[in-house]
């Protein structure tokens, strides 16, 4: 087993009318984890509190031997890179806004970019396959290509840690799988440590090898995907009907729903049989 | 990359090209209209010529609190928009000219200029756009942080607040007082004490470069306060000082110059279009053409109706509004994706 990449101990936090509580989470460095769980579970508030938005109560966020309380901002984003859901960067063009993922590492005096950031930047561009977009605007760029972008930013910022909000919530398939498939090869070959927050629970099945399931600001279940995504914890926590089978080309679980029509014509059918 | 620096050298010699151009052409028109390329000859042959003494003595001092407040104001306002990550924000949106002209109307109605002498009314313009400031910041700081959106509404409404107030002083008192008031307010780059021209031209220069202290956590919060937060920005110190500064700068003008509109708003606005939304280069541009846009409005208002003078903010507010709506007709996708 790997050492922790991020390790939470029983951490309370939250707002006034919401909190979570007793969260522990250790994931392995080199993992692909996904958080899930239904609409106003918490999913984002523990998003939150990882990032450093929001206060911590108590309990402990470790990130590798650090403790992310006493970690300064600058030294935080030098560890953790954050993709948020929404982009919104306006008219930055698209090289100058992957360069910002190197502001963590240059000093308050330093007023061009280095050699170095240029490299680096260009680096992920080219991995992200965004560098033909380098010169134009972030705000003529598609969904799909800005959340490349915001990914090549982040991976600009040469983290341990890659956190993002739901990445593919507003795509189409060819994009989500494409950004899915992009940062799988990225914690593939590079061996970076992904969590992110995913709604899509066949998505989350097919390329997370760890789940954490989130409910009323409680974990509920976390493992892998054939541990977590089980009939039982589904109906449980999102109260609706599902069944579940292997994918036939992964192995790994896929969500069936019953639609109402078809649930009343197999209790019928169930009732003519007996 | 060296295309991006090679367009920031070509932008910021021309507008250096342009102010040196409008300075000389301030210093050659007014009352005696001396040649363009005459002003050299007359500043070689030295102090005996009476044109000289009309350079130096008259019109140097106006060019020089123009680049100052000129500069000063667009720059306030390009930070202030920065900060608040709203294009609508000027320097006395927040109540800066109210609490400024409710000091100075204070201290004309109740004599304080006759009683202590002409100093006071700058004085009293910069103490009530200080109260003002500290006022709005106040109410809108909790616990050490800032929240911008109620702070710009706070500043709205104070800025209502004192402009009612002086309204009220101005009914109250007499048609004299009330002359003085509104010419006042009205805005002159009319200052004949050199001091303080000298001292508003420090302060202005001075916050140029301090402001470039803040290019980097300026450029971050262009994706918005949290995701600055994410790269590593501490952006609460940031807004506050930031705010510190550009109200201390728009104070200043206020306080010297009277309420000079639209400078604030436009130019940054403009400059955005110009030369991109890059604060490193943002900053020193939007300061120049501020510069630029005052000296030359002083050059219009004070010739156009010659021998009498227009006040300077009329200008500004007419030849920067028609400007403003050009720009905007020709583009304005793009104005609508700056933020």
């Amino acid at each position: 087993m790997n050492p922790s990449i991020l390790n939470i101990q029983n951490l309370c936090c939250g707002y006034p009318k919401f909190q979570l509580s007793d969260i522990c989470i250790d994931m392995p460095k080199g993992s692909f984890a996904g958080i899930i769980g239904p609409n106003g579970s918490g999913k984002t508030t523990l998003f939150r509190a990882i990032t450093g938005t929001l206060g911590i109560k108590s309990g402990n966020i470790m990130l590798g031997d650090k403790n992310l309380r006493t970690l300064a901002p600058r030294q935080r984003a030098q560890n953790i890179a954050i993709v948020s859901q929404f982009i919104d960067a306006g008219d930055i063009s698209v090289e100058d806004y992957v360069l910002m993922g190197r502001i963590p590492y240059q000093s308050r005096f330093s007023f061009f970019e280095s050699d170095d950031d240029l490299r680096i930047a260009r680096e992920y561009m080219t991995m992200t396959d965004t560098w033909r977009f380098k010169d134009q605007l972030m705000s003529e760029l598609s969904g799909g290509e800005q959340q490349l972008a915001a990914i090549a930013r982040a991976l600009t910022q040469e983290p341990e840690l890659l956190l993002l909000d739901e990445p593919t919530s507003h795509l189409d398939i060819t994009h989500q799988v494409h950004i899915l498939n992009v940062l799988q090869q990225l914690n593939q070959e590079m061996g970076l440590s992904v969590l992110m927050v995913i709604h899509d629970l066949n998505l989350a099945s097919e390329y997370c090898d760890r789940l954490i399931l989130v409910n009323q600001g409680r974990i509920h279940t976390q493992g892998t995907p054939e541990e977590v995504l089980t009939f039982q914890n589904i109906e449980d926590v999102y109260q609706t009907v599902v069944v579940t089978q292997p994918n036939p080309l992964s192995g790994k679980p896929a969500v069936f729903l019953a639609t109402q029509k078809v649930l009343k014509e197999i209790n019928e059918r169930t009732d003519i049989a007996q | 990359m060296q295309n991006k620096h090679l367009r920031w050298v070509i932008y910021l010699s021309g507008l250096m090209v342009l102010l040196i151009a409008s300075v000389i052409l301030s210093l050659s028109v007014g009352e005696m209209n001396l040649g363009f390329f005459d002003i050299f000859s007359i500043l070689g042959k030295g102090h005996s010529s009476m044109e000289y003494t009309i350079i130096t003595q008259i019109r140097l001092p106006r060019v020089l609190l123009g680049i100052a407040v000129g500069g000063a104001l667009s720059l306030s306002g390009v930070l202030l928009q920065g900060v608040y990550r709203n294009p609508l924000v000027e320097p006395y949106t927040l109540g800066i000219s109210g609490g400024a002209s409710l000091g100075v109307a204070f201290a004309i109605v109740f004599g304080l200029h006759q009683l202590i002498g002409p100093m006071v009314l700058p004085l009293s313009g910069f103490i009530g756009a200080f109260l003002i400031i500290f006022v709005v910041y106040s109410i809108s700081s909790r616990h050490g942080r800032i929240n911008i959106q109620s702070m710009l509404l706070t500043g709205v409404m104070i800025s209502f607040i004192a402009s009612s107030s002086m309204m009220l002083l101005m009914a109250i008192t007499s048609a004299e007082n009330l002359h003085g008031i509104i010419f006042w307010i009205m805005g002159s780059l009319d200052e004949p004490e050199m001091s303080l021209i000298y001292v508003t031209l420090v302060m202005a220069f001075a916050s140029l470069a301090v402001s470039y202290l803040f290019v980097q956590p300026l450029n971050a919060l262009r994706l918005g306060e949290e995701k600055a937060k994410h790269l590593g920005i501490n952006t609460d110190t940031t807004i506050k000082l930031l705010f510190l500064l550009a109200s201390m700068l728009a104070g200043v003008c206020v306080a010297v110059a009277g309420v000079i509109g639209f400078v604030g708003l436009i130019i940054p606005h403009l400059m955005r279009l110009l030369v991109g939304s890059d604060y490193r280069i943002l900053l020193v541009s939007s300061f120049l053409s501020g510069s630029i846009f005052l000296v030359l409005s002083d050059v219009i208002a004070r010739t156009i109706i010659s021998p009498n003078e227009l006040p300077i903010g009329v200008i500004t507010g007419i030849v920067g509004g028609i400007v403003f709506l050009l720009m905007m007709s020709r583009s304005s996708v793009q104005l609508m994706r700056n933020k």
